[in-house]
């Protein structure tokens, strides 16, 4: 044996190089030239709204990273010490370990605050980088079909994320986190059945007891962060697997996949945004105060902040349990049932399950089989677009409701005033936002099919012979009118009886959703059309335009 | 035709076209000077006799104050009654600019104080003579050299559900709200608490005694003169600001790159 | 015009899609498969055009932006180095200082804008460096069909097929019914280990009752101070904790169930129902301070509007009328406690509540 194999294979290179020793080492003991073969070169599709995902993962391994720092130092204890450091307003009061470790992180240990700053930093973009992650992917549609699978772990994903934040500001028992743990306590207690067992179990006793940061720190080191990974390979499996969508474009087809290759612009690029997201989050931390636990001291059922809320992710949940309406409940026999914390429960459930499955839904309502790999212009899914929009609206509603108190100060206020007309647009702020945003959504289609048939409007105004003034239209290029043309089209289903000459309910019911998705629509615009835009001038263009608009759109 | 060569003959003598400006600077810092001069209150003061004081603190109250309050301070519809509320809570809400009040709303706001310390005087010392309350506090309590660990568990307890840990202020019913209390002084802080103006509870001194007061002034006072060690603060609003600066400044810093970074090169 | 507008399948509708004229590496092996459901297959759909040309890039052109280019990229890795040096300095000329809170703010400033400008350095570096110098025109990768192909297919369902036929379950009913059976109780037993989450009380029983019984005197909260009536003047607000809590084991657990507030209005402004007669004393009340909604504590007290509000959710309770609901999520009114003197003047309960203090739970009335 005299020369080394080089791992891209081929012709056997004379010369050693210390790479190619080192790749042809590990390759004889695990095969990594199969690997790099076939991920190596592999396509990534580049446009910055794909990278949103992206920033989800390195926030993420940044919070893995300085979690570690931070497990050196946490004591998830309960157990009762008197703080004696460097923090004056504190000095000599009865705190748990829990908190007396977390404030000794913070002022006795060099650097020990800024990494608990960019661990919380982190958390805070983790979930909200993972929400608009989850908004690119449900506005292209890049959850049709081969990708549903993908959509539900994300989903999940999203809970964890939500749920390791939630265990992670718990630990340090501060008032903040504490007054949130009792509204836990209070929402659980109020399940019908189960509920005061549930607690009690949950905390090994009566609140607060001094088993539940124990018991959440293992739920935050360690189970949550085991299936979190393990999630988190699933989904990054399944788009190796699937590959990544691609926004539609010239040389773009529903079979190919178009960008750069993972080596090395990919990588050099990806590698290097993974930098850029850190230094943000480390930016922030250096300059921001976050969760300022000294300041809310040690846990206690008594005391309370004004402007007691929970991180941002949580904001939904304390906002829907402050817009229920007072008095709601009822006694079932000698058992209270009550509905003033079951109803915010029952309809955040009912929220979360529907975004959970909604690729199924509207899977069920196309019917459509095919896989999808070109990304949808939210414009092109005029229902699906306005149904997310009204989604955004009610959680948003939802997330300024568990600030109602700040609102009411900032903006001069009543919190009456405040929280009733947030109740109102509760209900209505989906509904107006569904019906804006699905006319916005045809209005630009139309726009579009318009400049693809004539072109822009360049501004020129040119007289003609006998008197008529007209503006010079600029055609598009082939290539720039392709994103203009390219979308799916779709059709309500038409009924047909089946073998048995019957119409089921399930058909009944999904020609009705499909009669509410896909009746108003804009077509593409067809080879024909365009010809005729291009040839016959202006008469063939009205005809065309006012059969379309018979057709189907309006 | 020619240019003269010659300038026309001043009609009248030299003036340098510097004199009007000079003129009007003299002017005005003439009639000011003279303005202040008539209106500056003695600052130079002599010591005021208590009679002296309830007596000008009469005549101030008549011309600021009877018409909500009542000429013998009994209350009217407008007003209520001052038998009683001591010196203290008339410092704070005259001192701190609260009262006279301004158009009616959920609450009196703070505004700049309409008095000067003088009058102030003279008018709590007019109020303080119809009927024992109480009385300005002592100074060995205003000092801030209490207990801060005290001081801070006190606050939590009594006074953080209203004006927030941290003293950032915080919503009440219909409109009212309980203040920031940055940079309040010492002494309007003990009068507050001790006289409970509109809103605020009595914290008289069985319930918070004088040194329980100078505690959590103390602590105050160390928030006031630490800064946090995190970094800017954010208002200290909690997660609410922390949520919000995250998605505008760090989420939308982060995008921005994503869009730089996926542009084509030029 | 004509177009194609039905929307069932069809075995010629559904072969190739018009819109992918580079040739179709899908695989369509059968109708149900890539059935387009509510889909519209055109057949005079726009042909994609292909590629646009490739406009090269300012460093692909001229050299010297090229040269320009990679001295930026270095400058930038130079700087991440400045940045992770500047840090480790920032650490050793930083240190924290007993008896200087500032010096902790310093020293995470500092520190962390050293580590910033390590990191970002590296970041801007790599991503320039891609950006202006790595070979950038796009690269086309084919794909495949999700599904297996056919003969893949064959031999994963003769894998199971197989698998059955030699191991019998499917015909062996009894294996495979007494199978299930033992596995899905084989965890119950872990389930049961559960209930040692908690202790072997009775938690119904517990959240019926607090520690306030007949004479246990009202104490400040902290300290633990006795309160007089006298001391409790119109406007007040006391935060009352029982006497001995303190010196509970189990202070906090108790406090969250028997913290009090106490306050004192004008008896003709109390509303008293009857039976409460003489729960108040002279006009001062006593209420739970743990919220009916979920627990947090309804601290907040208006002396003139004589309400009470909770800041979590923004209950709000109306003391004149024995702490009525008057806004909010919040079901009930607060449980008041019976209040009178003893001997000595000090405040003290008459009993317990007379309801189970807090939020709502299923045997609450039990």
């Amino acid at each position: 044996m005299t020369a080394a194999e080089s791992p891209r294979g081929g012709a056997v290179v004379k010369r050693r190089t210390a790479t190619g020793s080192a790749a042809n080492w590990i390759d004889e003991r695990t095969s990594i030239s199969g690997l790099v073969k076939e991920l190596g070169r592999k396509i990534f599709p580049d446009h910055w709204s794909f990278m949103l995902g992206e920033v989800a993962l390195y926030s993420f391994i940044v919070i893995l990273l300085t979690g570690t720092f931070l497990t050196f130092f946490f004591q998830a204890s309960m157990a009762e010490v008197t703080y004696d450091g460097t923090y004056l307003p504190l000095k000599g009061i009865d705190m748990s370990a829990a908190m007396n470790s977390t404030l000794h992180i913070s002022f006795d240990i060099r650097g020990g605050l800024l990494m608990r700053q960019i661990h919380h930093w982190a958390a805070l973009l983790f979930v909200a980088s993972i929400g608009l992650h989850m908004l690119r992917i449900f506005f292209t549609g890049a959850f049709r079909k081969p990708r549903e699978l993908n959509w539900f772990i994300g989903f999940i994903l999203f809970v964890l994320a939500m749920a390791e934040g939630f265990t992670g500001y718990s630990l340090p028992d501060d008032l903040l986190s504490g007054n949130g743990l009792r509204i836990i306590d209070g929402l659980v207690k109020g399940i019908p059945v189960i509920g005061t067992w549930i607690s009690y179990l949950l905390f090994g006793g009566e609140f607060p007891g001094t088993a539940i940061v124990g018991r959440l720190y293992t739920l935050h080191i360690l189970l949550l962060p085991a299936i979190l990974v393990a999630a988190l390979g699933v989904h990054l499996v399944l788009l190796v697997i699937n590959k990544h969508t691609q926004f539609a474009g010239p040389g773009k087809t529903n079979d190919n996949v178009v960008g750069v290759p993972i080596m090395p612009v990919f990588a050099a690029k990806a590698g290097g945004f993974f930098f850029i997201v850190f230094g943000v989050i480390t930016l922030m931390a250096s300059l921001f105060t976050i969760n300022p636990i000294w300041l809310y001291g040690p846990y206690d059922p008594s005391p309370i902040s004004a402007g007691t809320q929970p991180d941002w992710y949580i904001g939904f949940a304390d906002g829907a349990l402050r817009l229920v309406p007072h008095g709601l409940g009822f006694l079932i026999g000698p058992f209270t049932f009550s509905l003033n914390v079951f109803l915010p429960v029952v309809v955040l459930g009912l929220f979360i399950v529907i975004v959970a499955i909604y690729p199924f839904i509207e899977g069920w309502v196309t019917g459509d089989k095919r896989e999808h790999h070109i990304a949808d212009r939210p414009r092109n899914a005029p229902t699906r677009t306005a149904i997310g929009a009204a989604g955004v609206t009610f959680y948003a509603v939802l997330w300024a409701a568990a600030s109602s108190d700040l609102i009411a100060t900032h903006f001069g206020l009543s919190i009456e005033g405040v929280i009733t007309s947030l109740q109102i647009l509760l209900i209505l702020g989906p509904i107006i936002a569904y019906l804006v945003t699905k006319r916005v959504c045809l209005a630009l289609q139309k726009k579009d099919r318009e400049i693809a048939l004539h072109g822009y409007e360049s501004g020129r105004i040119v007289r003609l012979p006998g008197g008529e003034y007209i503006e010079v239209h600029e055609q598009l290029s082939d290539y720039e009118r392709w994103r203009l043309v390219s979308f799916e089209d779709y059709k309500p289903v038409m009924l047909r009886p089946d073998a048995n000459g019957r119409i089921s309910v399930g058909q009944r019911a999904r020609a009705r959703f499909s009669n509410w998705f896909f009746e108003d629509r804009i077509q593409p615009v067809s080879q024909t059309e365009l010809e005729a835009a291009h040839g016959h001038g202006h008469a063939a263009i009205e005809a065309a335009d006012s059969h379309a608009a018979v057709e189907g759109g309006h | 035709m020619a240019k003269p060569t010659t300038r026309p003959a001043r009609k009248q003598g030299r003036r340098s076209p510097l004199a009007s400006a000079a003129l009007i600077v003299i002017g005005l810092m003439a009639t000011g000077g003279i303005y202040a001069l008539f209106t500056t209150s003695a600052t130079a003061s002599t010591t005021a006799s208590a009679s002296q004081l309830t007596n000008e603190g009469s005549k101030l109250f008549a011309a600021n104050c009877a018409t909500c309050h009542g000429m013998s301070l009994q209350g009217t519809k407008q007003g209520p009654s001052l038998i009683g509320v001591g010196a203290a809570a008339v410092d704070f809400q005259v001192g701190t600019g609260r009262m006279p009040a301004a158009a009616s709303g959920p609450q009196e706001e703070q505004k700049p104080p309409q008095f000067t310390q003088e009058q102030i005087k003279a008018l709590y010392t007019y109020v303080g003579s119809f009927a024992p309350g109480p009385a300005i506090p002592q100074k060995q309590y205003l000092g801030g050299n209490g207990n801060a660990a005290k001081g801070a568990e006190l606050f939590r307890i009594n006074c953080a559900m209203c004006h927030n840990v941290a003293g950032a202020g915080g919503a009440l019913t219909e409109g009212k709200f309980a203040p920031a209390l940055g940079d309040v002084s010492a002494k309007h802080i003990y009068e507050a608490a001790e006289t409970g103006p509109q809103n605020m509870p009595v914290f008289n001194d069985k319930n918070l005694t004088p040194a329980q007061k100078a505690d959590i002034i103390t602590y105050l006072k160390y928030l006031d003169n630490n800064p946090s060690p995190g970094g800017i603060d954010l208002a200290n609003l909690g997660p609410v600001s922390e949520g919000l600066f995250l998605w505008i400044f760090g989420l939308g810093t982060i995008v921005g790159v994503t869009i730089w970074l996926t542009a084509k090169a030029n | 015009m004509a177009q194609h507008d039905d929307g069932v399948t069809t075995p010629e509708g559904d072969a190739v899609h018009e819109g992918t004229p580079t040739g179709t590496a899908l695989q369509v092996s059968s109708a149900a498969e890539s059935d387009p459901g509510a889909g519209v297959v055109h057949s005079d759909r726009v042909v994609n055009p292909g590629f646009p040309p490739h406009n090269p890039r300012q460093t692909d052109l001229d050299p010297v932006k090229d040269r320009r280019a990679e001295k930026q990229v270095a400058f930038l890795f130079f700087l991440s180095i400045v940045g992770s040096i500047l840090a480790l300095a920032a650490y050793i000329a930083f240190p924290i200082l007993p008896n200087d809170f500032g010096s902790i703010r310093t020293n995470n400033l500092l520190l962390g804008l050293g580590i910033t400008l390590g990191l970002l350095g590296i970041g801007l570096g790599a991503v320039h460096w891609a950006k202006q110098l790595m070979r950038e025109d796009e690269s086309v990768e084919m794909r495949h069909g999700t599904r297996g192909t056919e003969a893949t297919r064959e031999k994963a369902v003769e894998v199971f097929t197989l698998g059955n036929e030699e191991s019998g379950i499917g015909r062996r009913t009894l294996i495979r019914n007494s199978l299930i059976g033992a596995l899905v109780l084989t965890p119950v037993p872990a389930v049961a280990l559960f209930r040692g989450l908690a202790p072997d009380a009775d938690p119904v029983k517990l959240m019926q009752h607090t520690m306030w019984k007949a004479g246990t005197r009202l104490t400040h909260d902290p300290t633990g101070v006795p309160i007089k009536a006298s001391d409790v003047t119109l406007g007040s607000a006391f935060h009352v904790i029982p006497e001995g809590l303190l010196q509970r084991e189990d202070m906090l657990e108790q406090k969250a169930k028997a913290a009090v507030l106490v306050m004192r209005l004008q008896p003709q402004d109390l509303h008293v129902t009857k039976g409460r007669e003489t729960w108040n004393y002279n006009g001062i009340i006593a209420y739970s301070k743990i919220c009916t909604h979920v627990g947090c504590p309804v601290a907040l007290y208006e002396q003139q509007t004589h309400h009470l509000l909770c800041p979590c959710h923004q209950s709000e309770f109306d003391i004149t009328h024995e702490a009525k609901v008057i806004f909010g999520p919040a079901r009930r009114p607060l449980p008041q406690l019976p209040i009178t003197v003893d001997s000595e003047g000090y405040l003290i309960a008459r009993s317990d509540f007379r309801e189970p203090v807090g939020p709502d739970f299923w045997e609450r009335e039990v």
